[in-house]
């Protein structure tokens, strides 16, 4: 029986793969305009703003590289490696200009620290974080747009 | 406020990875700083701890375990938890007893046994807590925000990993005369840059270890301190979170605020953590004569300098270079106690060991690795979730 495919446990609602490809989920303050990710769901975290509605907004697919690094050695729990033995990772922040925002996220598959330099465009993609024996738990990650190897 | 507040006495334990109880190092601290300061455990009138999370109960109310531990005396009794900064803001319910009148001398103390390798979030499965979640859902260690800083200068100000490394040698070299210190050997820039790279650029010589210590300070208001002859006051205990919205990625989170709606604040967090201590001191950064800063790793003690206004944004990679904020150097010289590069850090002992380490200066006690003249110095720190600490000491 093929895995069921389920948002990493803990994102549920923080990513969505349907329409017009995947996005990362916010919330925008009906009152203020800010925008959260995560979700902020009771109150506007802005000073100045009482507001308490909120819509759910899709942030920007693509952005630029603010930072990056890569993870050398096996994170402890609760990260799960998505294979044995651990295979190092990239991870970059990226900013996100409409909503004036760096958001983190791993680099996609394939992906490392030479596919990546501050500035580059990376786009969203939705990829696995790990399986277990139920499922493929998945994630957003970053993926170099220009196909890395700069 | 009624005067100044004065620390009467500092105490604090050598740094190491000894697995002792937690409150074994508070009471060796606390009893060296009561010694130092001349006062007995029977006349603390207050006692504020900085709690530790990784030590069961007994650790969120570390203020009454090491209260108990010296032996119940009826002082009045405070535990803080802020991460890192635990202790500026355990210093901070003490110093406000005092200058309320409450009490004349309070005890502050902070403690920890840490575990080895990285330090992980509490066990269990808790995908409501966002320091859970950056360890499940990305794998993001404290090593992975430190390198995402260390990058950012690289590609902005044309930092080099020997920029950082020369971080590493100047630290082991004053953490060298420190016998409080876990490091004592001094280590080369090829050593730093030959240790396997944990979150690149940074290798595992530019990251700091954790560490088991104890920490103590005694402070007392100024009408005692003058019956005892304490010569260093307290001029600022700067606790301030962040202003909304804070642009910068900081630990355990998975993005920044917006600045889409409105607009950044003048001052980034870290700058507006020395800048608060800077307007209560009514003192600026030419009035130094060293820091303490906590280098988690040796790229973040160069954003420290410019937090702390010693220099210009990208200016830190030359004061480094030049050998400016290193013993004898001709700037302030930061961590002559050898930093975290040296103690690896004991979390919420951390923030009392920069003031004790400021006080040993001040009052010319600090051997080998003294400060010629120090008449002004400053801590700075911060704890995880908008926890900022910064303290500033004068004789
Ligand atoms: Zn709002």
């Amino acid at each position: 029986m093929p895995k069921t495919r389920i948002p990493a446990v803990g994102s549920e609602g923080w990513f969505t793969e349907d329409g017009e490809g995947p996005a990362l989920l916010g919330t925008r303050c009906t009152t203020c305009g800010t925008v959260f990710f995560p979700k902020a769901g009771f109150f506007c975290r802005n000073p100045d703003c009482d507001g308490s509605d909120f819509e759910e907004v899709r942030l920007s697919r693509r952005g630029t590289v603010w930072s990056y690094t890569d993870a050398r050695y096996q994170p402890p729990p609760p990260f799960v490696s998505a294979s044995d033995p651990y295979q190092p990772f990239a991870i970059a922040a990226v900013q996100l200009a409409d909503e004036n925002m760096v958001v983190l996220g791993q680099v996609a598959s394939g992906f490392g620290l030479d596919d990546l330099r501050v500035g580059a465009e990376v786009e969203l993609v939705v990829e696995p974080l790990f399986e277990d024996d139920e499922s493929v738990q998945v994630i957003w990650k970053w993926k170099p747009t220009d196909g890395g190897r700069r | 406020m009624s005067g100044d507040v004065f620390v009467l006495g500092v105490g604090m334990t050598p740094w190491g990875k000894w697995g002792r109880n937690f409150a074994e190092y508070g009471v060796e601290a606390a009893r060296e700083a009561l010694s130092d300061a001349g006062v007995a455990w029977r006349d603390i009138q207050f006692v504020a701890g900085g709690e530790t999370v990784r030590n069961g109960y007994p650790g969120y109310v570390a203020g009454a375990t090491v209260a108990q531990a010296l032996g119940w005396n009826g002082a009045r009794v405070s535990s803080s938890y802020a991460a890192c900064a635990s202790g500026a803001t355990a210093l901070a319910a003490a110093r406000a007893q005092i200058l309320a009148g409450f009490c004349d001398v309070a005890l502050v103390v902070g403690a920890d046994t840490t575990p080895k390798g990285f330090l992980a979030p509490t066990s269990g499965e808790r995908p409501d807590d966002p320091d859970w979640l950056r360890f499940r859902l990305l794998g993001a260690t404290n090593p992975t925000y430190f390198a995402l800083y260390a990058r950012r200068r690289m590609d902005l100000y044309g930092a080099t990993p020997s920029d950082f490394a020369r971080v590493k040698v100047k630290n082991s070299r004053h953490g060298a005369e420190n016998p409080r210190a876990r490091y004592r050997k001094a280590v080369t820039d090829e050593e730093v840059l030959a240790s396997p790279v944990v979150a690149d650029p940074l290798h595992l010589l530019d990251i700091c270890a954790t560490s088991d210590g104890g920490a103590a300070v005694v402070l007392c208001s100024e009408a005692y301190a003058r019956r005892t002859g304490a010569q260093v006051r307290v001029r600022a205990v700067s606790t301030v979170t962040p202003q909304f919205p804070n642009t910068v990625i900081e630990m355990p989170n998975f993005a920044t605020d917006s600045a889409a709606a409105l607009a950044p604040p003048t001052l980034s967090f870290r700058d507006s953590i020395a800048a608060a201590a800077y307007e209560e001191a009514g003192l600026g950064p030419e009035d130094l004569s060293l820091a303490e800063v906590y280098d988690l790793s040796t790229a973040l003690e160069l954003d420290w300098y410019e937090n702390i206004g010693l220099c210009k944004a990208g200016e830190a990679e030359r004061l480094a270079r030049d050998g400016d904020t290193a013993l004898g150097g001709r700037g302030v010289t930061v961590n002559p106690s050898g930093g975290l590069a040296c103690f690896g850090e004991a979390v919420p002992a951390q923030a009392l060991a920069q003031v004790c380490e400021v006080t040993w200066q001040l009052r010319g006690q600090a051997g080998a690795r003294q400060v010629a003249d120090a008449r002004v110095g400053i801590t700075a720190n911060q704890g995880l979730f908008g926890h900022g600490s910064s303290v500033i000491l004068s004789r």
